[in-house]
Formats: C-alpha cells, sequence, structure tokens
C-alpha cells in the first residue's frame, strides 16, 4: 500500500467496514502492479514446460505425474510470490499503521490473503486446464482439477501469509519462508492430489474436496489470526 | 499460594538451582532403564515370528518416534506459556526442545530406513507414516531456522514459538496417518484404550525402553535448558555468582 492512498481509506474504516475498504485499496493497487500477476503465471507455466524436457514427452508419463507436478508448481509459485506480501507495507511504515487501526489486524490480513489469491491462486486455477491438456492428463480430472485449485490455492495464500508475517523483518527471507510455509501446506497437497487422482481412476472425489473446503474454511478463521500475531512480534524487532 | 510453584517455575534462577539435584537421579535412571531394555530386548526377548531378529530394532525405533512426536508438543506448549505467560523460562525450554526433537526424528526415520531394508526390500518407502515423520524433521528445522535467522532474540522466541504452534495442526495428521491412509506401514501396535496386539515377551522391554527414553529425554532436556539459561541471564548477577562459586 503507498502513503498516497492511506489518507483516504481511514475515515472509510472509521465509519464503516474496515475490511471493504482494505480489501479495495489492496485490489487497486495489485491491478495497477500487473506485472506482478503475470509474474506467478509465468513461472508456473515456464516450469511446467521444463518437466516433459527433463522426463522426456511420452504422453502415458506425462499424464501420470500432471496432477503432482500441477499441484506442486502451484504451491511454489503462490510462496515465491507471497515473500513480498507484506513487505512493501513494512518498509514504508503502513504495516505499523495498519496494527493502530480500531478493528482487528486480522481483517487487514485478510483483506491481503485474498488479493493475493485474486492475483495469483485465481488466475493459475483458471490456467489449470490448459496445462492439464499440453501435460497430457486425462480429460475426466479437469474438473476437478480446477475445484481442487480454486480451493486448495486459496488455503495457500492464507496460510503462507503467516510465513510472510513471520519472516517480514528479515533481509533475505527467501529460501526460510519456504523451509517455514512448506510443512505447512502438506496437508493441502495431499488432498489435492488425491482429489484430482480419484477422478483420473473414475472414483467419487467430492470427499477429498469437502476436506479442503473444510481446510479452506479453517485457514481463513485462524491462519489471519496467527499471522497478525506474527506481524506484531515481527513489528517489535 | 497454590500458584506459587507455577510463578517460581518462571524464574531462570530458582530453575537452575532447583534442577541441580534432580539431573544425577534422572541421569541414574534413564542409564540403569536403557541398560537393562536394550539388554532385554536385544538379548532374551523372542525372536519374531515373521520378522526374525530383525524386529528388534523397535527397541529403539519406537520411543525415538515417540518422543519425536511427544517432543514436539513439549516444544510448542512451552512455548505457547512463553507468548501467554510471557515467561523466560518457557522460551528457554522451547528453544532446548527443538535441536533435541530434531535428533529424535532423525534417530527414528534412520532406524525406520534400516529395518525396512530386511521387511520391505527398500531404505526408503514414500509410506504415510515416513513421510509425515519426514514433514515433522522439516517442522522442527524451520522452527531452528527462524530462531536463528532473527537477531533480537526477544523476537525470535516470540517468533518460533508462535510458528511452533502454528505447525500443531500437522501433529494429529501424523499421528494417524497409519490409521487413515492404508500403505506398507504397520498401523499402531500399542494402544492405550483396548488390549495390544503385541505379546507381552516383547512389550515389556519395550516398555523399559520407552519409560528410558522419556526420562533421557527429560535429563538432556534440562541439561540443555540450564545451558540456555546460563548463556542467556549472562549478565545477571546470579550466573555470575553460579560460574563463581562452583570453581
Amino acid at each position: 500500500m503507498s502513503t498516497v492512498d492511506v489518507q483516504m481509506p481511514v475515515s472509510e474504516v472509521r465509519s464503516g467496514p474496515g475490511f471493504m475498504a482494505l480489501f479495495r485499496i489492496e485490489m487497486l493497487l495489485a491491478l495497477r502492479k500487473r506485472a506482478d500477476i503475470a509474474n506467478p503465471l509465468l513461472f508456473f507455466v515456464t516450469v511446467l514446460a521444463l518437466l516433459p524436457l527433463g522426463v522426456g514427452p511420452e504422453p502415458e508419463l506425462l499424464a501420470k505425474m500432471a496432477p503432482g507436478m500441477i499441484w506442486v508448481m502451484a504451491l511454489l509459485a503462490t510462496m515465491l510470490s507471497q515473500e513480498s506480501l507484506f513487505r512493501g507495507d513494512f518498509e514504508d511504515g503502513t504495516l505499523e499503521q495498519l496494527t493502530l487501526l480500531p478493528q482487528p489486524l486480522y481483517f487487514a490480513v485478510l483483506a491481503k490473503s485474498l488479493v493475493h489469491w485474486i492475483a495469483t491462486g485465481l488466475p493459475l486455477a483458471l490456467l489449470s486446464p490448459l496445462l492439464a491438456l499440453m501435460l497430457n492428463l486425462p480429460v475426466d480430472g479437469y474438473v476437478c482439477l480446477l475445484v481442487s485449485l480454486l480451493l486448495g490455492t486459496a488455503s495457500l495464500s492464507l496460510i503462507g501469509a503467516i510465513g510472510a508475517a513471520l519472516t517480514v523483518a528479515l533481509r533475505r527471507p527467501g529460501l526460510l519462508l519456504a523451509l517455514i510455509v512448506m510443512p505447512l501446506y502438506v496437508p493441502v497437497l495431499i488432498f489435492g492430489t488425491g482429489a484430482v487422482q480419484a477422478a483420473i481412476d473414475g472414483y467419487a472425489y467430492s470427499a477429498q474436496l469437502a476436506i479442503l473446503a473444510a481446510l479452506l474454511a479453517a485457514a481463513a478463521a485462524l491462519a489471519p489470526l496467527a499471522a497478525a500475531g506474527a506481524i506484531r512480534i515481527s513489528l517489535d524487532n | 499460594m497454590a500458584w506459587q510453584w507455577f510463578h517460581r517455575l518462571g524464574s531462570p534462577r530458582w530453575f537452575y538451582q532447583k534442577t541441580e539435584a534432580w539431573l544425577p537421579w534422572l541421569a541414574l535412571v534413564s542409564v540403569v532403564l536403557l541398560a537393562v531394555g536394550s539388554a532385554w530386548g536385544l538379548g532374551f526377548a523372542p525372536e519374531d515370528a515373521k520378522q526374525g531378529n530383525s524386529y528388534r530394532i523397535i527397541f529403539i525405533h519406537v520411543p525415538a518416534a515417540f518422543l519425536a512426536l511427544a517432543g514436539y508438543y513439549i516444544m510448542a506448549i512451552s512455548g505457547a506459556i512463553g507468548l501467554i505467560w510471557k515467561m523466560k523460562l518457557s522460551f528457554a525450554v522451547m528453544r532446548a526442545a527443538a535441536p533435541i526433537g530434531a535428533v529424535l526424528t532423525f534417530i527414528s526415520l534412520f532406524t525406520g530406513a534400516v529395518w525396512g531394508k530386511p521387511t520391505w526390500g527398500a531404505y526408503w518407502v514414500w509410506d504415510a507414516r515416513i513421510t509425515s515423520m519426514l514433514i515433522l524433521l522439516f517442522l522442527y528445522v524451520g522452527v531452528m531456522a527462524l530462531s536463528h535467522a532473527v537477531s533480537r532474540e526477544q523476537v525470535a522466541d516470540k517468533a518460533s514459538a508462535l510458528l511452533a504452534l502454528v505447525g500443531t495442526v500437522n501433529i494429529p495428521i501424523i499421528y494417524k496417518s497409519v490409521d487413515w491412509w492404508f500403505t506398507l506401514h504397520q498401523p499402531a501396535t500399542i494402544r492405550l484404550t483396548e488390549s495390544s496386539s503385541i505379546d507381552p515377551s516383547m512389550f515389556y522391554p519395550l516398555l523399559t525402553m520407552i519409560i528410558g527414553f522419556y526420562c533421557m529425554y527429560a535429563w538432556t532436556l534440562l541439561t540443555h535448558t540450564r545451558t540456555l539459561l546460563l548463556k542467556r541471564e549472562m549478565r545477571t548477577k546470579w550466573v555470575q555468582e553460579e560460574l563463581a562459586g562452583g570453581r
């Protein structure tokens, strides 16, 4: 959030729904920095293009690896784009201002995570059928892949916010962030790939999607709380 | 008055002086239990009908795995106590528990790999329990890495305590992984509520080893915490008196 925008929302925050105000600013900022939206997608596509070059272009082999590879790349793309989630705000002092707002920091983190998901997870999920086609994923898996990525990447954005908040005060958080966040991503990965695999094999996959939705609900309720706590700790530094 | 011990426990000095007397006893009990347990388990317990002698590694593998998981709770709970009551001591316990837990996780992974070769024909299998134990190792390493990356000690304490707490969501998944995903790993053989599916002649030495490992864990944790306390409270009067008096 740039300093110019701060004047406008604070009055709005006091008077009304602060979450919407923060969400609007973050959305506006995301739309103005289009490169930040494009980069994770390009990363996602580029690395997936390397896969057939690395393991060989046999369609059967690619089809077998497709769900896992798409999911792992989604994990990496989300995590890499998350490093800067709070960085700009931390450096120009906005983050400190946000902690002073007359509303819980929870909503600020939730708004930021939501915008992060709209900017990375959502386009990534929407792009996934195309990549699935290129990797020769069986057609039965398409709908499930799309839905599981929609649900799963939202959880990833929320969980990753905790790692981003914990490492915001560090000078070079990159690898540490990966070390912290990746183990927490594991349940989402297990159920996401499990759902797609079940769909390909012709089984019912609603149970896995239900668990992904439950993980998302839990992440939306708890992860911003943890991230807000982490921000307050990091600001002490 | 009932809470006095709790407040006292928060004082590093009281803790340091109080635990001094416990250490030799803990050391004695754990050495005796581990010696008796391993001699009993390795030498006298009967051979397994299916696995022959290779099963004997459970006398190390199972206690280490137990404590790797329990150690995570100890780390996370002491971190939570530190965050809530702002106790210096419990942060020290948390920091001390992280490397011990990581080592125990590594031991259980390593012995599991050694055991896996004769029984499953492979050192490493991507089975639910093994994979989730590997995740546990990453959780420990993450907490340690974060605590070393942050330069100010108080901030590092709080940040790693928060991360340890967040990581607890994965622990039930690790616990139940063998029951939820039917893979290579055998389901739990020791149960508290129902009768165990392990023969008493193997169970008693195993139990001895488990209790021995718990004592050894307490001993190591106390020693490590005491060292950390001395380092952290370096500038206080009691540490200087302690170090001068000991010589």
